[in-house]
């Protein structure tokens, strides 16, 4: 038991933020385990697949990658939106962006281990995944993907976990009729934190200093995942523009991804105060400039091609444009591009809504995107488009580990946000003067309360 | 140091396919059912491809083209270079290989290769009643890992070696007879079984060999030498 004083500081929404932790509705319950129930069906068909093998799989040759990779992508790219808000627009000095920091980093953390599950999915012989240790080959973009999403997790990690501490403390002291088993979480996890000046101080500056390393990061980790693809002599994977592309597109879908948390959040947890509209208007300034540069993207990549004309890009171009991918290509298109835009600039202005709307169709785009970039180039190889032209149907087997995989980041998501504060509240304070925490004796034994009694 | 290189003469080559079934015999590689086959799954280590028809001006050509396809073991392996755990690799003789033992079935590999000669073993291998029973017992001699003929686990990679099995079996042939080894010693099943004799074999680096003497040909060329990768299987223009 501590004996210390504690000091935190004072913010409005504190009881209301912390509310959804006071409360855990059947409703919520009911919500976690439809969405294990989901998860366990994938994990049942990815037995399958390991007992029989990648042949349950719509893949074949040559197309080697499908969903599986495209899913890898999407998860990284998702990834990005926390890291972009929380590390670039901290160094750019963006002060609205406090709010939502932690909401935007739950998704860089909760995807990324998705989209590690991903890759583990997809290989042939997972049982073997250690040899990536043992006999690794730096020469090897699949490697350098391995290190740079081992380093991005791991200190996506730390940089959550420092963010988070001064709230553990907060609950550690403020949640005393939640059961023993959660206090006790809370007073391990705050890791004795007081609150003193000194600790903010210290505080502030590893995040900052961290917020430049995760910037580095966040840069090399998509680019490197585009490498994967950009290294290769295939046509349409082997150009330079790859890595910016694929870092744009992440970066775009994440915070595309933050807008549809953000408004689920404010719905379900009543934080209208805390996540007040300006943010929506902020993110969708974001978004209109990540949508123009995609299409800048767009068509600087697509014009070299076709004004090169070399034969076997074109075979890639014409299978995108015209050929068996045109119906997803131009939804993407439309998807990404066209409906966003126009709901942005003329819609969406001071309506969540509508912000929403724009987002999952941005979401369901990127992921269309990540699909047209690896597929189509599969089906008309360099040499073998002359020979051999592939065609692809994914099957069950691969939907429902997909979607498995989405469940799964979604439960952790919510769960997480019936346990930590989702708003940082001692980043969004507004005095600093630390209001004084008496220690008092916690409950032993204790169940949650309804918000009822706490309002 | 010996560098193996095979020479296939197109003007000779009658798309026969009794290369890719001596290999089949030869490797073991997997036989799939139709089904898997109309997938793409098939796995042929040499593969014999019709080419598309194409009008020249006003002359619609009647003649069927073929290209016979054995792994090209480029001196510069795109594949060896994305492999992330060394399983496939080019030894010192310049041969691709790849270790059935290590890989992890990532498919980085088939994807790098522009000329899609490797093949991924989307179930277990399996073969009919009886054909089992005679699949050729030939081990790479070495290293003691899942090399050439050895039957492959699932999930893995494989592709065309050469026949690295002959080479070994020649050396081991030579030694026991007490004399030299020589490369005429070393001939894989595809060029042995040639039907058209229009495939050659040997050492690119002694200048009197046939493979060495075909290369200088005037119809000589290798597929997508724009791409860098130096095949050593070369081949010879029809006509």
């Amino acid at each position: 038991m501590r004996r210390e004083t504690t000091y935190h500081p004072e913010n409005k929404d504190t009881t209301a933020v912390l509310a959804p932790l006071r409360d855990l509705p059947n409703r919520d319950l009911l919500l976690w385990a439809l969405l294990a129930g989901v998860v366990g069906v994938g994990v049942l068909a990815y037995v399958r697949q390991f007992i029989l093998g990648l042949g349950v799989t719509g893949m074949n040759r040559p197309i080697y990658w499908g969903v599986y990779i495209t899913n890898f992508v999407f998860f990284i790219g998702l990834a990005h939106s926390g890291t972009f808000i929380s590390a670039i627009l901290r160094i750019a000095g963006a002060e609205w962006r406090k709010p939502l920091t932690r909401a935007a980093e739950a998704i860089t953390l909760f995807s990324l281990p998705f989209g590690v599950a991903s890759i583990v999915v997809d290989m042939g012989r997972p049982d073997r995944l250690l040899n990536v240790i043992i006999y690794g080959r730096f020469e090897s973009p699949l490697l350098w993907d391995f290190t740079a999403v081992s380093l991005y997790l791991f200190s996506s990690v730390v940089f959550f976990y420092l963010s988070l501490l001064p709230d553990i403390a907060l609950c550690r002291d403020r949640l005393n009729d939640v059961p023993s088993w959660q206090q006790r979480m809370y007073r391990i996890l705050a890791l004795g934190w007081k609150g003193t000046p000194g600790q903010y101080h210290r505080l502030e500056k590893v995040l900052d200093g961290m917020a430049i390393f995760m910037t580095l990061v966040v840069v090399t980790v998509h680019t490197v995942v585009s490498w994967v693809f950009g290294m290769t002599l295939q046509p349409g994977w082997h150009t330079a523009l790859i890595g910016p592309f694929f870092l744009l597109g992440a970066i775009f879908s994440g915070t595309a991804a933050v807008v549809i948390v953000l408004a689920i959040l404010r719905r379900v947890y009543k934080l209208e105060e805390a996540l007040p509209l300006s943010l929506f208007n902020s993110l969708r300034k974001l978004l209109i400039v990540f949508s123009i540069g995609w299409l800048y993207m767009m068509i600087a990549e697509h014009l070299t091609i076709f004004y090169g004309n070399m034969p076997e890009e074109m075979e890639v171009f014409w299978q995108r444009f015209t050929g068996d991918f045109a119906s997803i290509f131009w939804l993407m298109v439309i998807f990404v591009f066209f409906i966003p835009l126009y709901i942005f600039l003329f819609r969406a202005k001071n309506s969540i809504k509508w912000m929403v709307i724009a987002s999952i169709l941005i979401n369901i785009g990127m992921w269309l995107e990540r699909y047209i970039v690896i597929i189509p180039t599969e089906t008309r190889p360099r040499l073998l488009y002359e020979l051999v032209q592939g065609a692809y149907t994914p099957t069950l087997t691969e939907w429902i580990i997909t979607l498995s995989l989405f469940a799964g980041l979604v439960l952790l998501y919510a769960i997480f946000t019936r346990f930590f504060p989702i708003i940082p509240l001692w980043e969004t304070t507004e005095t600093l003067a630390p209001e004084e925490f008496q220690p008092r004796r916690r409950r032993i034994f204790g169940v949650r309360r309804r918000r009822k009694e706490n309002a | 140091m010996p560098k193996w290189s095979m020479v296939i003469d197109l003007d000779k080559c009658v798309a026969c396919q009794g290369c890719s079934i001596a290999c089949r015999f030869e490797n073991n590689t997997p036989i799939v059912p139709p089904s898997e086959a109309a997938l793409g799954r098939s796995i042929l280590w040499n593969e014999v491809f019709p080419l598309r028809h194409e009008e020249e001006g006003a002359i619609a050509s009647d003649q069927a083209k073929f290209l016979t396809r054995p792994c090209m073991h480029c001196e510069n392996p795109p594949c060896v270079k994305v492999c992330p755990v060394e399983a496939t690799y080019q030894d010192e003789e310049g041969i691709v290989r790849q270790n059935y033992a290590r890989c992890i079935g990532c498919r980085f590999c088939t994807v790098g290769c522009p000329y899609g000669v490797r093949y991924f073993n989307w179930y277990e291998p399996s073969w009919e009643e009886g054909l089992d029973q005679h699949l050729n017992p030939d081990r790479v001699s070495g290293r003691g890992d899942l090399e050439g003929p050895a039957v492959r686990p699932k999930g893995v990679v494989e592709k065309c070696t050469y026949c690295i099995h002959r080479l070994h079996k020649a050396h081991d042939r030579a030694e026991a007879e007490g004399r030299a080894f020589r490369a005429e010693d070393y001939v894989p099943a595809c060029v042995q079984t040639c039907t058209g004799k229009a495939r050659f074999f040997g050492d690119l680096d002694d200048p009197n060999s046939s493979v060495s003497q075909l290369a200088q040909s005037r119809r000589a060329f290798r597929l997508l030498e724009e791409a860098g990768t130096h095949p050593k299987t070369i081949y010879l223009h029809e006509g």
